[in-house]
């Protein structure tokens, strides 16, 4: 009966549609090209791993089912095997209108290389969503597709459209939630088209620059750096034939997005949509993990949340402060359930044992007096009496011995043993395989191809390699290993390659340590400073118009401050003359300014950064500022064409030693000579400034007074030289 | 067979990912769903009846499971095992009644029943449980020969009744599946048509020139409203705008349409305004044994306004949301707690996640749910298919539509037959 109503409604809607209807397909990557959840990943495949107890996969499926899509091509490379025995047990391969196709492959070691291989399939016909299997989302997708089919049609360059989301601008937070470094993105405010598109990976450094052509090509144009990509993509088949034409696309972002931004001759457009109250997050590193569980406890995701998801024989029920709880759990009375917390089936819990803002997966045996916080702990691990765990992960089959404590940031992976009382030190990853020895040289390679065969069977049960292999080999392992975890512990520390090491704390599930939280704040800070002082855009986005009129004098002083921020930059990291000029050439042009302004705000900045130098003296003060004025004179003059600017220069330099600098007032002359030797100012801009003084209020008339004798001598001078011109 | 199972999977999956909304949608897909499983199934000689149970509460078990708070889907399940066994007993009783009538009961129903030969199934069964339990009032008014308001299963069965009383083993196995598919037909025809059942009473509680308040929107309620508009009442209705779904909007525009007075109001206003209402009228999600109410959030507060009042407390729920369970922590085991977006963009959530640090949790908690409980004692009256009814009175009426060993529907061994993960 259902079916006999299914079928004419379904008749009905294909009726407008045109006839040539493709379903609607994605492109699932079940493999990341990563390796940041090494060494959790040397054995089984990220999308594979449990996000609060449900693999990652089976979320981004569920959404894509859910918003209409009716074919996926799963492309698996890393551990091809385990992705396919689990999506062929599951519940995707018995779906009526959604079919799940899993394409295999051995050798790919990036997307460019997946995505090659999906177009030699010739399996995508139309558009199709292009997604990552670490990837999830509860956004409707219709309105996104009927926006990149409209384009499409329109306009057939238009081959891809992104999905934004908005995020806070600010370092501490992207840091804090997943982990992620900003990101800069110029798009087009009308047409939503997609200019510019920077990783920064170094958020500390608050520039980037875009090609001037752009904003000659556009009207409008916002940049912004509050925008978070969600990695989902709506494609069109053309995408495919990209990635073949450049076979050297590796990486979806930094390649090909790039490429297609930079290239003009095809002339192929990137548009992006934004998305408000929907949720759509990747999970690029433990940190992701981490916050992207805890959004999934407090239900953003809905309706791909606990309760709903896990079904069959292991029903969760939602308790009150988001506790999630399966049917049949053995949970001690004295044991304390703390908020924000899933139990999975099967799990015992003896007596005082205290689990807050955490995850415990199936058949985990707790013992007593265990304190659990912020962890996530998956299948089948054994945790014995006063066990300590801080934000560790913790894999299927760990065994952690009593009293043994794991450190913020801890990673155990599979059937590692912990030792009696050890305390594994924070950050530290365990697992039972040894590190590889060699770094791969290119980071992209996700799991090192180098010993694949090896690694294969260490995932069909590494247990097995351990004792099935010469005893020999086991017990020399064994020893080695009990002193690196603790008596009777198994497994290896990886060591932290240098390097790495400082970004550590970046990716960890561990909440950042308050010291490095001050570091960021305090480079914030900075930042601030310069960004309040600094544009006319608000901190976060603006649109630049050209038009726009700004109160004239806040836009002198912030052009000043612009400028000496760029000089003291240029100094300190010793930036070449001729690119300082170029910046503030284009400073100049964006506020609209003079060279005099130029000039003055230069000058003001040199003579900043003498007095900012270390002095005790005027004789001092007057070196630093010469060899101010020796190293730097290229770059003023440059912006001295003529003698109004030279007489701004000393409108300028009054208007310091009365206002900003005391101390340089005493100076005046014999810097006003200093700058008459070096051929910066010229006598005629002397005379004239002194003329113009002479009517000017006693007060103003000081520092004329103060370089008297030099005028003197100035005006004695040239008189000499003209004679000798006659002569 | 496979067909069906086809069928019931796509069912569970649309329960499971939240895709049906409305407890009439879902008890009507159940109950078509259930009626083509009884059709499929393959009867064997012998208890026949006890097959058929067990079909239908195997399927049953799995869809309760994929939606725990969808109330419906256990209410029409447990109402088709009661179809099942009623006629089952109907049957079996008939044949008995044909050997030995005077034997089965000396009630007073029972010598009314022997006046009148041409009996409805439902009528003969109700019979025969009367020798095990006490009449209920809705057994005495159904014997009625003109209960016009009780569209049970009657017609249907009378004709063939006089052939039934000489059938053998092999056409009653037959007649008993065709009886409860006709049954289940009308079950799904009685959901079809709850809400004009429950409109059709209107006129008796909305009376000249009242103001009705009611809170976010009921499909049976804009039906009620509708109906009391059509006989010519002029009232003014109160909506409150239900947030966070604000579907109190969309009643208001409806009702305008129609032509009704309309005011829209914030649900933080109700209280302001509860002095002013005569009748406060509302839909429900589901209403218990014990005449507690399952209902969208936001409608305890206006219960408790009203009994600040002294307002009648109405609520109209279709038969099919009457639920035989007793309610246990229903503000959290029967509720359903929705993405906390309707209330705030996640993108302003995650604003306020600076600084995570400390312990890791963060300090903003956004919730969402989606249902509110209303004790019995704030509810004056149910209007239900069947007419109007007082809260201490729906264990009865649960009793007439449930049989008690259907309650719970979980057997024994978690014996799931499909493998989901």
């Amino acid at each position: 009966m259902g079916a006999q109503k299914k079928a004419p409604t379904r008749a009905v809607s294909d009726d407008p549609e045109d006839l040539a209807r493709v379903p609607l397909q994605a492109v699932l990557l079940a493999d990341s090209f990563a390796t940041r959840f090494r060494p959790i990943t040397l054995e089984r495949p990220k999308v594979l791993l449990p996000l609060v107890n449900i693999p990652m996969i089976e979320y981004t499926l569920a959404w894509l089912e859910s918003a209409g899509v009716e074919e996926v091509f799963v492309f698996c490379c890393a551990h091809a095997k385990q992705v396919t025995n689990y999506l062929e047990n599951s519940q995707w391969f018995s779906q009526p209108k959604f079919s799940v196709t899993t394409i295999e492959s051995h050798n790919s070691v990036s997307a460019g290389d997946a995505l090659r291989l999906v177009y030699e399939r010739n399996v995508i016909h139309g558009d199709f969503v292009l997604i990552s299997g670490d990837t999830l989302s509860n956004m409707s997708l219709m309105r996104a597709l009927q926006e990149h089919k409209e384009r499409k049609k329109k306009d057939s360059n238009a081959v891809m459209t992104m999905v934004i989301q908005r995020s806070k601008p600010s370092p501490i937070t992207q840091q804090s939630r997943l982990g992620t470094d900003g990101l800069f993105v110029a798009i087009d405010p009308t047409t939503k088209q997609l200019l510019h598109y920077e990783e920064n990976t170094n958020h500390l450094k608050g520039t980037f620059s875009i090609d001037k052509m752009l904003l000659v090509d556009n009207t409008s144009i916002t940049l912004h750096n509050d925008i978070q990509d969600c990695y989902i993509d709506i494609c069109s088949p053309e995408v495919l034939s990209l990635f073949t034409d450049n076979f050297d696309y590796q990486h979806l972002r930094r390649h090909f997005l790039k490429g297609l931004l930079v290239d003009d001759i095809m002339g192929y457009k990137i548009f992006t949509h934004e998305i408000h109250s929907s949720y759509a997050a990747r999970v690029d590193n433990y940190r992701g993990y981490d916050t992207i569980s805890k959004d999934i406890i407090q239900r953003w995701t809905y309706p791909l949340v606990p309760d709903v998801l896990s079904l069959g024989n292991s029903a969760t029920k939602l308790e009150r402060r988001g506790m999630y709880r399966a049917s049949e759990i053995g949970q001690s009375r004295s044991a304390q359930i703390g908020p924000l917390t899933v139990i999975g089936t099967g799990t015992t819990i003896a007596s005082n044992t205290k689990i807050t803002n955490s995850v415990v997966g199936k058949g985990c045996a707790i013992g007593s007096n265990v304190l659990i916080e912020g962890s996530y702990v998956w299948d089948n691990v054994i945790i014995e009496d006063g066990c300590e765990l801080r934000h560790a992960i913790v894999c299927d089959g760990v065994t952690m011995k009593s009293g043994s404590v794991l450190k913020p940031g801890v990673v155990l992976s599979f059937k590692v043993v912990i030792g009696q009382n050890f305390v594994v030190p924070p950050y530290s990853k365990v697992s039972l395989l040894q590190q590889p020895t060699k770094q791969d040289s290119d980071e992209e390679l996700e799991y090192a191809d180098n010993n694949s065969d090896t690694l294969d069977s260490a995932a069909t049960g590494t247990m097995d390699k351990l004792n099935g292999d010469s005893s020999l080999e086991f017990s020399e392992m064994q020893h080695h290993v009990s002193s690196e975890l603790g008596y009777g512990g198994v497994g290896y520390i990886w060591s932290i390659c240098e390097g790495s090491h400082e970004e550590e704390w970046r990716h960890s599930v561990a909440p950042i340590p308050a010291e490095k939280l001050a570091e960021i704040t305090q480079v914030i800070e900075d930042d601030l400073e310069l960004v309040s002082q600094d544009s006319n855009a608000p901190a976060s986005s603006g649109e630049l118009k050209p038009d726009s009129q700004i109160n004239a004098e806040d836009d002198a002083v912030y052009f000043e401050k612009e400028v000496e921020a760029t000089f003291l930059r240029a100094v300190n990291e010793n930036v070449e003359v001729d690119h300082v000029i170029l910046e503030v050439n284009s400073l100049r042009l964006s506020y609209n300014m003079q060279s005099a302004d130029c000039a003055g705000a230069i000058f003001h900045s040199m003579m900043k950064l003498a007095l900012d130098t270390t002095h005790s003296t005027h004789n001092e003060l007057l070196r630093n500022v010469q060899n101010t004025v020796n190293t730097w004179q290229k770059l003023l003059k440059s912006y001295l064409p003529g003698k109004d600017e030279e007489i701004e220069v000393i409108l300028k330099f009054e208007e310091i030693c009365l206002e900003s600098a005391r101390e340089l007032s005493p100076l005046f002359t014999q810097i006003l000579h200093l700058l008459y030797d070096k051929d910066i100012i010229t006598e005629e801009a002397i005379e004239d400034w002194e003329s113009e003084k002479k009517d000017a209020d006693e007060a103003d008339r000081v520092f004329v007074k103060q370089a008297e004798i030099f005028l003197q001598w100035l005006r004695e001078a040239p008189e000499e030289d003209d004679e000798e011109d006659d002569e | 067979m496979p067909d069906v199972q086809a069928l019931v999977n796509e069912f569970l999956f649309k329960l499971k990912k939240r895709k049906i909304e409305g407890s009439q949608a879902t008890a009507r897909q159940t109950a078509v769903l259930l009626r083509s499983v009884i059709s499929q199934q393959r009867i064997p000689y012998t208890h026949q009846a006890a097959a058929l149970i067990d079909a239908v509460k195997a399927v049953g078990e799995r869809l309760v499971l994929a939606n725990p708070v969808e109330l419906a889907v256990g209410n029409i399940i447990r109402r088709v095992l009661h179809i099942i066994r009623e006629e089952d007993l109907s049957l079996t009783s008939v044949a008995m009644a044909g050997l030995d009538l005077s034997a089965v009961s000396d009630d007073e129903d029972e010598t009314d029943q022997d006046d009148h030969p041409v009996l409805s199934a439902a009528a003969v069964a109700a019979a025969s449980r009367n020798t095990l339990r006490p009449p209920s009032l809705q057994t005495l008014l159904e014997d009625l020969p003109d209960s016009a308001a009780v569209p049970h299963s009657s017609s249907s069965g009378g004709d063939s009744e006089g052939k039934s009383k000489s059938a053998d083993k092999s056409s009653r196995s037959r007649k008993l599946k065709h009886d409860v598919i006709e049954a289940v037909n009308e079950l799904i025809e009685d959901i079809d048509t709850c809400h004009e059942q429950i409109a059709e009473q209107a006129v008796e509680h909305i009376h000249q020139n009242e103001v009705i308040l009611t809170l976010g929107s009921s499909r049976t309620v804009l039906e009620f409203f509708c109906a009391a508009k059509e006989k010519k009442r002029s009232f003014r209705v109160f909506v409150a705008e239900g947030a966070p779904r604000y579907q109190g909007h969309l009643l208001a525009k409806e009702l305008v349409a129609r032509g009704l007075q309309t005011t829209l109001i914030t649900d933080s206003a109700v209280f302001a305004m509860i002095s002013r209402v005569n009748m406060v009228i509302v839909g429900a999600h589901a209403v218990m044994a014990n005449g507690g109410v399952i209902a969208p959030v936001g409608l305890n507060m206006v219960a408790l306004a009203a009994q600040r009042h002294a307002v009648p407390f109405v609520v109209l729920a279709g038969s099919h949301k009457l639920c035989p369970l007793y309610p246990h922590n229903p503000e959290v085991l029967l509720n359903e707690l929705r993405s906390p977006s309707e209330l705030l963009d996640f993108g302003e959530f995650s604003d306020c996640m600076d600084f995570g640090s400390g312990t890791g949790s963060p300090l903003l908690h956004v919730v969402n749910p989606t249902f509110d409980y209303v004790p019995p004692k704030l509810v004056s009256l149910f209007i239900t298919d069947t007419g109007g009814h007082n809260p201490s009175y729906v264990y009865r009426l649960i009793a007439d539509y449930y049989s008690t060993d259907d309650l719970v529907l979980q057997r024994k061994p978690a014996s799931v037959n499909s493998v989901q993960t």
